[in-house]
């Protein structure tokens, strides 16, 4: 735990160029803002990309104005050819998945906010959090730098199963530069995690203020770190697993392509590797992904509901145990993805069990937030309305888990739109709706001015209502049989099923054009919101307790503070409100113990 | 404005179950012997996890519904039971339920994949590869003949990369582009890949099982019902992945041998 006695204001100067305040900054927050501005840009390419899938798929042979300017020879005539469909599909997910849900709810908010949370100055190894975002960065422009090499990005779905991923051109368009590039953003990205993930954890152990002991830390830190962990071991996975893929690539090795492969007539030059071997490698890593992207979430719309609720979690512990357990078991399910891969069935068992064990935790999770809904005084705005919906959304994407953690149903759901809809709900909406509440409830203390509620409120119905208009239908679809990553419908029995598509497609630009009211509210309320104070949600943890809105340099100003309680106390009397701040020595009665 | 919410949520879980409850979109029927249990456990688990949905977003409506507008004066209260009662229902709630679906998944996954063919049922290999499945049938002589990657070749159409000539068991192999099988007989499917992974899906057998490139797979099956189906790759496989499926004619034994009579004879 840092000592307040020791701390050296001095030690600890604002940088005073443009390119060391704004570019390569070693401040925290200013790498958190980093973060985010890179996942909006990439949640603006990676949206946009979906909406052109989805034009797509509600209407095949249409002419996309200006299409082809995205591509060589992706788009005669501005219409989609099969495979710049699945180009862009694979693109729309890596991004999403990669440079959004892992980089805005863990690296943005969890750079800005866990050091402060904790009552520190800056993470610990300044230079390799700027490291991790600028090869973050870097990560991000190769990947999206193939839409502009030779074939095209790769076709081969974010999951990208070998051997198609490891034979090169002969694959199909992209699958050769494309797959190699592909493989080198992730393993730049994974590189940009570990540094984030190995200061992450040692700023929540070593860099405590006085008084601050891990079970003052607030619910969002304590996802943070539960986060971090699961980084640390799962993007060590899937590093190696892209090396190896790439060197299946350039030096010729055959890890993943088995011998006797035969395309256009012709044996391919490879021997003796494992296909399956990929799918362990990625899912080993793609599991505990989901949760990467989920339990930053939980963490923020906890925080956020605790304080519109005025009071506190039923059990801080019992959240904090069960997030734990989260990251424990999400190493033990993995083998769910592979149910029909080929794998040994008696493994399919073995994979099952845990998966349906998993769901006991993310159940407690669940009850415990309607539990403590129970007897609330809850204020609704944007950011309490985003962090409810992100409660619906977990549990209508978490319930369909039941199906695909069983092997003998997932025969008829496995690679259908049923799975789509599932982890669209689960990780993809309910994260993106983390980072909303976030985002409204943040905002203020990043850039000291409030955001535009009745716009926030505006965006908030809209993508509330689209999410399900689009992401519900998918699983009926899966139920009957609705084959996932298809360009175009073509087997008989799916000719029913385009209406439907038709539909979804219709609410999917109905909901992304809602988003564009949040990115107008972002820019206006920057400039010209109304000015925030420092506390104007009457928080009690430590990031409202900064001397100046947004923090100074060194967050605190010359003296680190000092916690005397529990982070939420919330419903107690004191001389502010019904609340009493973690750097507040006020002796309060009634005081909320979890310690 | 909370209470507006707690009735967008209640019409949203309603809306949301209808189809399920009316079957506007479910399975394709079953035509398999092995798909009962299946079907079954899909429907238990439909209606375990459609409770659970349908409550939980009730309890958040009405939770909402009474809370979002406090009166100044209002205290906090806490949910009679605290954290101890939530852990409580959900260990034994969703483990009785975890351990249910788990018992049965067993027996439904022990028919499909614990249980080996009979020895007489009806071999038939399948061959998957970018865009398209071959099929292959023994002949009079009960037996597949090796395959040579080397000798497989679109352009002279030898799919299978059979070498006639020279092998003996190869030569009354009838390969085809549709699948047919007898209605009321057992199957066995060897499965195996040419190039990259595929997979074979056929919703109304019940099964889906992926082709892995190096690994020689099968699956065994019994079809009950005469007519005609589609087998599609649920495995992306490249760019014409969306256009590569086959049909699949169920026949009465009767018009199985005379198709496989005439197949034979194209060859």
């Amino acid at each position: 735990m840092h000592d307040v006695a020791k701390h050296d204001a001095a030690a600890h100067h604002a940088p005073t160029s443009f390119i060391g305040k704004h570019v390569f900054s070693l401040d925290h927050k200013v790498i958190g803002k980093q973060y985010y501005a890179l996942a909006l840009v990439a949640a603006l390419i990676g949206m946009s990309l979906s909406w052109l899938m989805r034009i797509h798929l509600g209407w095949t042979n249409a002419a996309i104005p200006g299409l082809h300017l995205l591509t060589k020879n992706g788009a005669p005539g501005d219409v989609m050819t099969p495979e710049f469909y699945l180009q862009l599909m694979t693109m729309h997910a890596t991004i999403m998945v990669f440079f959004v849900l892992t980089t805005a709810p863990f690296a943005a908010f969890g750079n800005y906010f866990l050091p402060i949370q904790v009552g520190a100055e800056d993470m610990p190894f300044p230079h390799f959090n700027m490291m991790s975002f600028w090869v973050t960065f870097v990560g991000f422009l190769v990947l999206v730098s193939s839409f502009f090499v030779g074939t095209g990005p790769t076709l081969g779905g974010w999951t990208q199963y070998a051997p198609l991923s490891a034979l090169g051109e002969v694959g199909g368009p992209g699958e050769g530069t494309g797959v190699v590039l592909w493989a080198l953003s992730i393993a730049i990205f994974c590189v940009g995690q570990l540094l984030g993930s190995l200061n992450f954890i040692t700023t929540t152990l070593d860099m405590r203020t006085k008084g601050m002991s891990l079970w003052r830390l607030p619910l969002s830190a304590w996802a943070w770190f539960v986060t971090s962990c699961m980084g640390l071991t799962a993007f060590a996975v899937l590093m190696p697993a892209c090396i190896l893929l790439i060197l299946d690539h350039v030096a010729g090795t055959s890890f993943f392509a088995s011998s006797n492969i035969v395309i256009n007539d012709q044996m391919q030059p490879h021997s003796g590797g494992s296909t399956l071997l990929w799918q362990h490698l990625f899912w080993f890593f793609g599991h505990p992904e989901v949760y990467i992207a989920i339990v930053p979430g939980m963490g923020i719309v906890s925080h956020v509901l605790i304080t519109n609720m005025r009071k506190p979690m039923l059990s801080h512990r019992v959240l904090v145990y069960s997030m734990g357990a989260l990251a424990v078991l999400s190493y033990m399910v993995y083998g769910h993805h592979m149910f029909v891969s080929g794998m040994n069935p008696v493994s399919s068992l073995a994979f099952s069990f845990p998966t349906l064990v998993i769901t006991i935790p993310s159940t407690i999770v669940v009850l415990i937030w309607l539990g403590s809904l129970y007897g609330a005084k809850l204020r609704i705005n944007a950011a309490s309305l985003f962090a409810l919906g992100f409660i619906s959304m977990f549990i209508a994407g978490g319930v369909s888990g039941f199906f695909l953690a069983q092997p003998s149903i997932d025969i008829m759901l496995h690679a259908t739109y049923f799975v789509v809809g599932h982890f669209h709900l689960v990780m993809g909406v309910a994260a993106m709706f983390g980072i909303f509440a976030g985002t409204y409830f943040w905002f203020p203390k990043m850039y000291g001015r409030m955001m535009n509620e009745t716009l926030g409120k505006a965006h908030f119905w809209l993508s509330f209502v689209g999410a399900y208009a689009i992401f519900m239908p998918f699983h009926y679809l899966g139920l009957a049989g609705n084959v996932r990553r298809y360009q175009a419908f073509s087997p008989d029995y799916m000719q029913r099923f385009i209406p439907l598509h038709k539909f979804i497609t219709v609410a999917a630009l109905c909901m992304g054009a809602a988003q564009l009211i949040f990115i107008y509210n972002l820019i206006h309320s920057r400039f010209w919101g109304k000015p925030a104070t420092d506390n104007p949600w009457q928080a009690t943890s430590l990031e409202w307790s900064t001397p100046t809105t947004p923090p100074p340099h060194n967050n605190f100003g010359d003296k680190l503070p000092e916690v005397f309680h529990d982070p939420y106390q919330y419903g107690v009397e004191s001389s502010v409100g019904d609340y009493v701040m973690q750097a507040s020595p006020e002796k309060v009665k009634t005081e909320h113990d979890e310690a | 404005m909370g209470k507006f919410f707690a009735v967008t949520i209640v019409a949203i879980a309603i809306l949301s179950a209808i189809p399920i409850l009316r079957h506007t979109w479910w399975m394709a029927e079953d035509i398999s012997t092995h798909g009962a249990p299946i079907d079954e456990q899909m429907s238990e688990t439909m209606a375990e996890a459609g409770i659970s949905f349908v409550v939980s977003q009730f309890v958040l409506a009405l939770f909402i519904w009474k809370f979002s507008s406090p009166k100044p004066g209002d205290k906090i209260k806490n949910f009679p039971g605290g954290a101890k009662a939530m852990v409580w229902a959900a260990v034994l709630l969703v483990g009785t339920e975890v351990m249910a679906l788990g018992l049965f998944g067993v027996k439904a996954w022990a028919t499909v994949y614990f249980t080996p063919p009979a020895a007489n049922a009806l071999p038939i290999q399948v061959q998957a590869g970018q865009f398209a499945f071959y099929f292959r049938y023994p002949g009079p002589d009960g037996k597949f003949g090796p395959i040579h990657p080397d000798h497989i070749s679109e352009a002279t159409q030898e799919f299978f990369g059979l070498d006639r000539d020279h092998d003996p068991d190869s030569k009354d192999d009838i390969v085809t582009a549709e699948m047919a099988v007898p209605v009321n007989r057992e199957i066995h499917l060897l499965m195996h890949t040419k190039d990259v992974g595929h997979s074979f899906f056929v919703p109304e057998l019940r099964v889906q099982q992926d082709f892995v490139p190096g690994l020689d797979l099968s699956l065994h099956f019994t079809a009950t019902k005469v007519g005609r189906y589609e087998i599609v790759c649920t495995q992306l496989c490249g760019l014409g992945h969306y256009n590569m499926k086959a049909y699949l004619s169920v026949l009465s034994q009767q018009d199985y041998d005379e198709w496989l009579k005439k197949e034979a004879a194209l060859q």
